[in-house]
């Protein structure tokens, strides 16, 4: 293998990794901070994906300008899901949780299916094929925003956690619910917060995916198990845990690929993901217990 | 590793309830009787493709293609030879799964069919063929290219379309004509395959046979799918610099391999495809035109002359589809196999496989001519050489369907 190729592959998969920590970071929040074990994520991130699809296929919005539309769009989702359907249908038990969000990743997944076949879709801009030179590799556009999108959002998302009231109140209601309960919080309203704040960053990495992607009924799979291995890789429910356990999948990846074979490439971050959990356990940023 | 499994399961079978509604009204309209004469029972057809998982546009793409066949079959007047009777479509679902594949032939004989038609992958049709030998239940691959489909002696098998033999050697003999006559100018060749049996099997033939006529294959590179990022293979490509890059995969992944081309501005003398999943495939030529400008493939393609192939294709595209590979081929399987069937006159097993054996049905749009079986293969069966030039898929070659003089090498053009 060429040497002079190991920077870009790594400098690219570090842009990748962007994108899983996007991913991630809803998941970090959902599974991580209340954990709920979300299996719908895939799938919901297929449906953000479509709706951006056809945000620019019918009324001309270009995905960026579709943060807009998407982010509020999917945290309205997110806490409608929670507060009438995975709230209600789970009873208070994780079992019930993790089957109920199976059930809306099904239903989810066949009306895609149904509705817009297993076409794959992919939207055109003008940037899809920019590049930018950054010490002395070429890297998508695309990517580098995604990037920064993925910064920008654990940002945010450590902000609101750490300074904000609602932020104190998901923090003690994954804590401690009957707590949370007894100092009066409203739990069940927090929960569907924390579930649209999570899905909404669905939205926003979907808005940020779709430009150099495609979408069709089966996209999302290909994310929800690096999704799920950030999460615990960073340590759960750590924002930063996230943005840098992604960072190191996709820099993992990317390497890997380059060494053992794109075939084989991903064996590499399993590898880590057992080291790390084997000497490790909590995660990377996680705290003991 | 018991949970995911379970799940996977649950999500598997709430598809398959899906899909098998879906299939109940298919056979329903199918088998709806004409008020006023009696009707001979309907001949029961298989029609088994991956319309679920990661195959599934190409599996719903063949799925059409059989339907349509069945719907053109019956509005002709079903088959003659045994009265009329009604082709009717029993509808399966591999769900991008060999093992499935072979679960589902065991459904399908439980139902009655005749024969069966698919199932699109390599993998796949090596595992329901395989399954529908137990039951001498004859099969007719539509797609899958792998030559292990027909080598293995099953009496029950049939290939209509051309074997990745028959298109490498194709596809070499023609590399190494266009080159010598545009004196050389290639000599290296990177092939990008995807991991399964028809990427693999391809790459093997193709850098088996490219050495002797004087190229030198650079790399062989394999990719998982779906693979999220070509990146990496592109900057091998950077650094290997190949005078062609050939490659074998299926439609989301050639997409993203020649976009991350594009973006990473890599121009080989061509990219020359075998099989290719994007090159041959309307879809892509009208979403990605500035990538998919100059792209050579050898595919399955219709004869270009052949007035049904563009009725077909206006039919096609009257419905919302693309007119690909995937639809035509099955089409086209399917009209064979009601030809043996009419031929034969009648529905059973052994008297289908004699038919198809000694089939010499010449009433297509294919450029095969008329059929000729070796053990299960059409040996007409040809690819075509495509080029897209102006936006369009035009045949290069061979001349005699040829509809456009190919431009190679591209980057000089």
């Amino acid at each position: 293998m060429p040497i002079e190729i190991l920077w870009p592959s790594l400098l690219n998969g570090l842009l990748t990794g962007g994108i899983y920590a996007l991913v991630a970071l809803g998941l970090t929040l959902i599974y991580g901070v209340l954990h709920i074990i979300n299996f719908a994520h895939g799938a919901l991130l297929m449906a953000a994906l479509y709706g951006v699809y056809f945000l620019f296929a019918r009324v001309g919005l270009d995905p960026y300008v579709a943060l807009l539309v998407m982010v509020p769009a999917m945290f309205a989702i997110g806490y409608a899901l929670q507060r009438f359907v995975i709230g209600r249908a789970s009873h208070g038990k994780d079992e019930n949780i993790l089957l109920v969000t199976l059930g809306v990743a099904i239903i989810i997944e066949n009306l895609a299916l149904y509705f817009f076949r297993s076409d794959t879709r992919t939207i055109d801009t003008p940037y899809a094929l920019a590049t930018v030179d950054l010490l002395g590799a070429t890297i998508s556009l695309t990517k580098l925003l995604a990037f920064g999108g993925a910064l920008a959002t654990a940002a945010l998302l450590w902000l609101l956690m750490a300074r904000t009231d609602l932020g104190r109140a998901i923090r003690a209601c994954a804590k401690e619910r009957q707590g949370a309960r007894l100092v009066g919080i409203d739990v069940d309203h927090v929960f569907a917060m924390s579930f649209g704040i999570g899905l909404a960053c669905l939205g926003a990495a979907a808005c940020f995916l779709m430009p150099a992607y495609y979408v069709n009924p089966q996209v999302g799979s290909g994310f929800v198990l690096v999704a799920f291995t950030v999460v615990v890789l960073g340590g759960m429910g750590s924002f930063a845990g996230a943005l840098v356990g992604g960072i190191l999948i996709g820099a993992v990846e990317s390497v890997g690929g380059l060494w053992l074979g794109e075939s084989l490439g991903q064996i590499a971050i399993f590898v880590i993901f057992l080291a790390v959990l084997l000497l490790r356990p909590q995660g990377l940023f996680g705290a003991r217990a | 590793m018991d949970a995911p499994n379970r799940i996977e399961s649950a999500v598997a079978a709430s598809r398959r309830r899906f899909l098998g509604a879906t299939a109940a009204l298919g056979s329903a309209l199918a088998a709806t009787p004409l008020v006023g004469r009696a009707q001979p029972a309907p001949i029961k057809i298989g029609v088994l493709h991956p319309v679920t998982g990661a195959l599934a546009f190409s599996g719903q793409q063949c799925r059409e293609g059989a339907l349509m066949a069945i719907e053109d079959i019956n509005a002709a007047g079903g088959i003659k030879a045994l009265g009329g009777a009604k082709l009717q479509a029993v509808l399966g679902d591999a769900q991008s799964q060999p093992q499935i594949g072979a679960s589902e032939i065991e459904k399908l004989n439980e139902q009655g069919v005749a024969a069966v038609v698919g199932a699109f992958a390599s993998a796949i049709c090596l595992a329901t063929t395989q399954a529908a030998a137990k039951h001498n239940l004859p099969h007719v691959v539509d797609v899958g290219v792998a030559d292990q489909i027909v080598d293995r002696g099953l009496k029950n098998t049939f290939r209509f379309g051309p074997g990745y033999g028959t298109c490498s050697r194709v596809a070499v003999n023609n590399l190494h004509i266009m080159n010598t006559l545009a004196r050389k100018p290639a000599r290296t060749v990177m092939i990008v395959h995807e991991e399964s049996l028809f990427g693999t099997g391809t790459a093997q033939l193709l850098a088996r046979d490219l050495p002797p006529l004087g190229y030198e294959v650079v790399e062989v590179i394999k990719h998982a799918n779906p693979t999220r990022d070509f990146n990496n293979i592109v900057l091998r490509m950077k650094a290997a610099n190949p005078d062609i890059v050939v490659p074998a995969n299926y439609y989301n992944e050639y997409a993203l391999l020649v976009r991350a081309m594009k973006q990473q501005n890599v121009v080989p003398k061509a990219i020359y495809s075998v099989l290719g999943g994007a090159a041959s495939n309307t879809k892509f030529v009208k979403e990605f035109p500035d990538a998919a400008n100059g792209i050579i493939d050898c595919n399955h393609w219709v004869n270009p002359k052949d007035k049904r192939a563009q009725a077909l294709r206006k039919r096609v595209e009257g419905k919302g589809l693309f007119f690909t590979y995937e639809l035509f081929n099955t089409y086209t399987a399917t009209m064979w196999l009601a030809d043996a069937i009419e031929r034969g006159r009648s529905a059973k097993r052994e008297d289908i496989i004699a038919a198809l054996s000694s089939s010499t049905w010449s009433d297509h749009f294919m450029p095969y001519g008329p059929t000729k079986v070796v053990n299960g293969q059409n040996t007409g069966a040809q690819p075509l050489m495509t080029q897209v030039l102006k936006n369009d898929i035009r045949v290069i070659l061979p001349n005699t369907f040829a509809e456009a003089e190919p431009v190679f090498p591209w980057k000089a053009a």
